[in-house]
């Protein structure tokens, strides 16, 4: 292994992101400063951005044997520090309301940025696993972090058990594959598959191992159980953080993967994808429909995104790669808008999370209101948002690569889903009648409505004018 | 730029609305009625710069820019006589919906106008773009304003009414956004052009069993609209439960987008599989035609029943365009048209009459004629119109759909015009029940003030006006409904097939 010649440059992202976590880390020793903490994480993000478009836009190379830095990679970190950015803009209103000590929020959202930015350049299992270890151990803390909250514990270890389960499949099914191409890295194993017809059954076992451990993370059926619970149990924040970026990395992950050994051509592997899309698509719409919890509701809607997701995964090709990436972009701004809205609507008894508490909120507040009818009216994929020209693009991937099956039960389920969705936008225009005692008396901070202003105005632009975004998305795919 | 400029004036007025009603909320209706006003202004001069002679180019006006042009997708708009007469239609009911809401819409004010422009815009959207992308946006755009319309300002049931409207038509429309695609991908495979470009895609080739597979798409977001029986479960509650502006606005113009997408897409597009599903077509329109009526004639809520008039009216649309000749469009057309207005003018009785009586029940009703001889008289105009007496508009439309449809089908004409005489039957249960009788109660009942009669003598105008001097519409789209649908063309179709066949 040659690390000499690494240009040291080039690995600045996740340098930065160390480095600061390690700042942030050495400022608690000294004194806790819930501003400055806040101060550092956010440049810093913000300075792996301005740093990716200046000068990674066009550096593609490979860190042997554990990296691969192209566009796609360079594309999709730039879009997780982004949001990763818009969550800790959340955080800090919604962590200051509460009393518990705040700072180490921080130091643990830049390393699961960190972790999933990695999978997102990974082009071997070792950097893979490693990647998705930092990501998941730096969310366990994060889901509990509110620990006078039970059900945040509750979340937390459920989280915890889970996640090490699936990665023991995951790793199981690494070693098998391992144990048969003698190659952990994706172009050995493609240089293996290459020279056989039909896949050896360790093989086939190894993969299928896999797909456990990274349907848990997508939290596709049937691996989805613990999605409601966390959601629910999480601070909002940290659910939008799980809903976006921790997903985000590990389908990027596994785009990357599939393309490199050509897994479409066996049946077998394709087949299992496309079950895995119908019943997440089935599964999390018809299950939402039952929630009367909005973070509940949101999860389960996340469920059947994924299922969406996997549509255009399974078109594969070019046109499969820039609808992945787009509608990437479109679900974390909807996403982390929408739990936006739950965070800063949470005072420091509750997240705002009951239907009941937004009854109503039109006539309350109507700028968050008219935020959040945008954000479901996007998840749902209706006009002028960009969750529209998303589902267009998968469902246009879908038509060209002649998936019909997938196709329709995206569009059936687009139906569905607009069944809860407006439910709670009816909610939110109803009178709000009663109940003024029990409401939730947020402090509502001027940054919180920065950030999600500014995210709703991305969501309508990109709704109307796609045609930047797909450019950008095309530039870096090439 | 003149059509950019009717949404883009519409779109604006609707946003100012909503930010000033804050304020004071009288400059909202304003507003709203100025924008509408001057869009009429626009229209009618369109309309009076078209060229009338016979070989006149059949668009009037064109607005291209890209919008999204690595899908191939552009800002297409154009207007031929078809659009035009349609966008007349928008516009004209479009001010009567700001004026009937004056009074009944007291919250919230701004909020609703915007909802009302946008919906409008969307219909403007719907009748003018020449994109099939675009299409389905103002199909959408369209679909959510009428949705808070109904779900926020509409009557004791209007949150199921809302959901069932919002469901049946998104679902029917997804189907056509996959036929959208579907028409995109074949036609990009075979010419290597990706374009959603209404004019380019009418080149497509299509096997047969494609061509019908798409155009069962396309007929879906189509019928659920329009409604064809069995689809039109969501139009009773939609309407009944809409405040007055809605009912007005989802019979008057959201239901012709249906017909509207079946003369200038699904026939053009697909000629030989729509030829082939014509019979089909033609047997549910009459279906509609007489379940529409017996329905009609056995509510007793006045806004439902007429309703059900608009299933029933609506199957002589389809009846009319699949019957695939000039005098049959013509009717169709003329449908379109009439049926917007005098339905609209029912509804707007019927608001009128909820306003001040607080029930839409015709058997709490009867009697009204001696305490409200104007209304009644505007009331016996619009219900005859409905039974299709010569003289006004309905007749003419209804007597060219059943001459057009005779050659091609005697017996379902025969049919058609037994449903006429329905007809005939529900319009004057209603001035029976409603101004005619025993009086119901001794309450005082007030007759139309000035500003409802402005909103009900023009529609009254109108009709007979259409009913008089039915050659200026004709002659508006003469060549819409000849060109695409010569005899010659669909000759030709049917010899394609015949030689797919040899």
């Amino acid at each position: 292994m040659e690390f000499s010649n690494i240009n040291i440059i080039d690995v600045l992202p996740g340098m930065f992101l160390v480095t600061a976590s390690l700042v942030a880390t050495l400022s608690i020793a000294i004194k806790r400063n819930h501003k400055l903490i806040f101060g550092v994480t956010t440049i810093s993000l913000l300075g792996v951005f301005l740093f990716l478009i200046f000068y990674a836009t066009n550096h593609k190379f490979n860190v042997e044997p554990l990296f691969i830095i192209d566009g796609f990679g360079t594309f999709i970190t730039g879009l997780l520090v982004m949001s990763s950015l818009a969550v800790s803009l959340l955080s800090y209103a919604y962590f200051e309301q509460r009393e518990e000590r705040k700072e180490e929020y921080y130091i643990l959202l830049l390393l699961a940025t960190l972790g999933s930015a990695m999978l997102v350049i990974s082009k071997h299992f070792v950097s893979l696993f490693l990647g998705l270890e930092i990501l998941s151990i730096s969310l366990y803390s994060m889901v509990a972090y509110l620990r006078k909250r039970p059900r945040s514990d509750e979340a937390g270890l459920k989280y915890l058990i889970l996640a090490a389960f699936s990665s023991a499949f995951l790793l199981f099914g690494m070693a098998l594959v391992y144990a048969t191409t003698g190659s952990m890295d994706f172009g050995g194993i493609a240089a293996y598959l290459s020279g056989i017809n039909k896949l050896p059954l360790s093989m086939l076992a190894g993969f299928g191992l896999m797909v456990v451990g990274i349907g848990f993370k997508l939290g596709v059926v049937p691996f989805h159980m613990w999605t409601p619970d966390v959601y629910e149990g999480a601070p909002a924040p940290v659910t939008a953080f799980i809903a976006t970026i921790s997903k985000g990395g590990m389908i990027v992950l596994i785009v990357r993967f599939f393309e490199q050994i050509d897994g479409f051509k066996y049946p077998a592997l394709v087949l299992t994808f496309t079950v895995i899309s119908i019943a997440s698509m089935f599964v999390g719409n018809f299950l939402a429909i039952r929630q009367d919890n909005v973070k509940r509701v949101l999860a389960y809607s996340s469920i059947a995104h994924m299922g969406y997701v996997l549509v255009a995964f399974i078109a594969g090709g070019e046109l499969g790669t820039e609808a992945v990436s787009f509608y990437l972009v479109a679900y974390f701004l909807t996403n982390i808008g929408a739990f936006g809205v739950i965070s800063i609507l949470s005072d420091h008894d509750r997240d705002a999370e009951r239907i009941e508490d937004y009854k109503g909120l039109f006539w309350r507040h109507p700028k968050i209101a008219t935020v959040f009818t945008a954000m479901l009216l996007s998840l749902a994929g209706i006009p002028l948002t960009s969750g529209f020209v998303g589902k267009f693009y998968l469902i246009a991937s879908g038509v060209n690569s002649g998936t019909w099956l997938l196709v329709v039960m995206l569009a059936l389920n687009s139906v569905i889903g607009l069944y809860y969705y407006i439910k709670i936008i009816a909610t939110m225009f109803d009178k709000a009648e009663g109940s003024e005692t029990l409401a939730l008396r947020p402090r509502l901070y001027l940054i919180n409505l920065i950030t999600l202003v500014v995210l709703s105005m991305l969501m309508i632009f990109y709704g109307i004018y796609p045609q930047g975004l797909i450019d950008r998305i095309r530039e870096f795919l090439q | 730029m003149i059509l950019l400029l009717f949404i883009v004036i519409l779109m604006v007025a609707g946003v100012v609305a909503w930010i000033v009603a804050e304020k004071t909320a009288s400059i909202a209706r304003w507003i709203s009625l100025i924008a509408l006003a001057v869009n009429l202004a626009l229209v009618i001069y369109l309309w009076s710069t078209q060229p009338t002679e016979e070989n006149a180019p059949q668009w009037i006006a064109r607005y291209v820019v890209p919008w999204i042009p690595s899908f191939g997708i552009s800002f297409s708009l154009a207007m031929d006589g078809l659009s035009l007469l349609m966008l007349l239609l928008t516009f004209f009911l479009g001010i009567f919906a700001v004026l009937i809401s004056w009074n009944e819409i007291q919250e919230r004010v701004g909020f609703y106008h915007f909802n009302l422009l946008w919906v409008l815009a969307g219909i403007t959207g719907v009748f003018l773009t020449m994109d099939l992308f675009l299409f389905y946006f103002f199909w959408e755009v369209m679909l959510i304003p009428m949705y808070f319309l109904i779900g926020i300002w509409g009557h004791e049931n209007r949150r199921y009414a809302a959901y069932k409207f919002f469901i049946f038509t998104q679902a029917s429309g997804l189907l056509m956004l996959l036929a959208i695609l579907g028409l995109f991908f074949i036609h990009g495979g075979q010419t290597g052009t990706f374009t959603f470009d209404y004019f380019q895609l009418l080149d497509t080739e299509m096997s047969v069993d494609t061509a019908r597979w798409l155009m069962l798409g396309f007929l879906a977001a189509f019928i659920v609209k329009l409604p064809v029986v069995p689809f039109h479960t969501w139009l009773p509650d939609a309407h009944s439960q809409a405040p007055t502006a809605g009912s007005l606005i989802l019979a008057g113009l959201l239901l012709k987008t249906g017909a509207y997408g079946l003369i200038r897409f699904v026939l053009p597009l697909f000629p030989s599989a729509a030829i082939e599903i014509a019979p089909w077509a033609m047997l549910f329109g009459v279906i509609g035609i007489l379940y529409g009526a017996s329905l009609a004639f056995s509510q007793t809520d006045l806004k439902r029943l007429v309703a059900y008039t608009s299933v029933s009216h609506m199957g002589f649309v389809i009846l009319g365009v699949f019957a695939f000749n000039e005098i049959a469009m013509q009717g169709v057309v003329m449908q379109m048209i009439t049926h917007g207005i005098s339905t609209g003018a029912l509804f707007i009785l019927a608001g009128v009459l909820y306003e001040r009586i607080h029930t839409r029940d015709i058997t709490q009703m009867g009697g009204f004629w001696k305490k409200v001889p104007f209304m009644g008289t505007i009331g016996l105009v619009f219900v005859l119109a409905s039974l299709g007496l010569p003289g006004l508009g309905n007749f003419v439309a209804e007597f060219l759909t059943l001459i057009g449809t005779w050659p091609v089908s005697p017996m379902l004409t025969i049919l058609a015009t037994i449903g006429v005489v329905f007809a005939t039957a529900y319009s004057l249960r209603i001035m029976q029940k409603v101004f005619l009788g025993e009086t119901s109660s001794d309450k005082f009942l007030p007759d139309l003030s000035l500003r409802e009669k402005f909103i009900l003598i023009p529609l009254v105008a109108a009709i007979i006006w259409l009913g008089l001097f039915p050659q200026t519409v004709i002659n508006t789209v003469r060549q819409v409904v000849a060109d695409p649908f010569t005899t010659e063309q669909i000759i030709s179709s049917d010899i394609e097939k015949e030689d797919g066949v040899q």
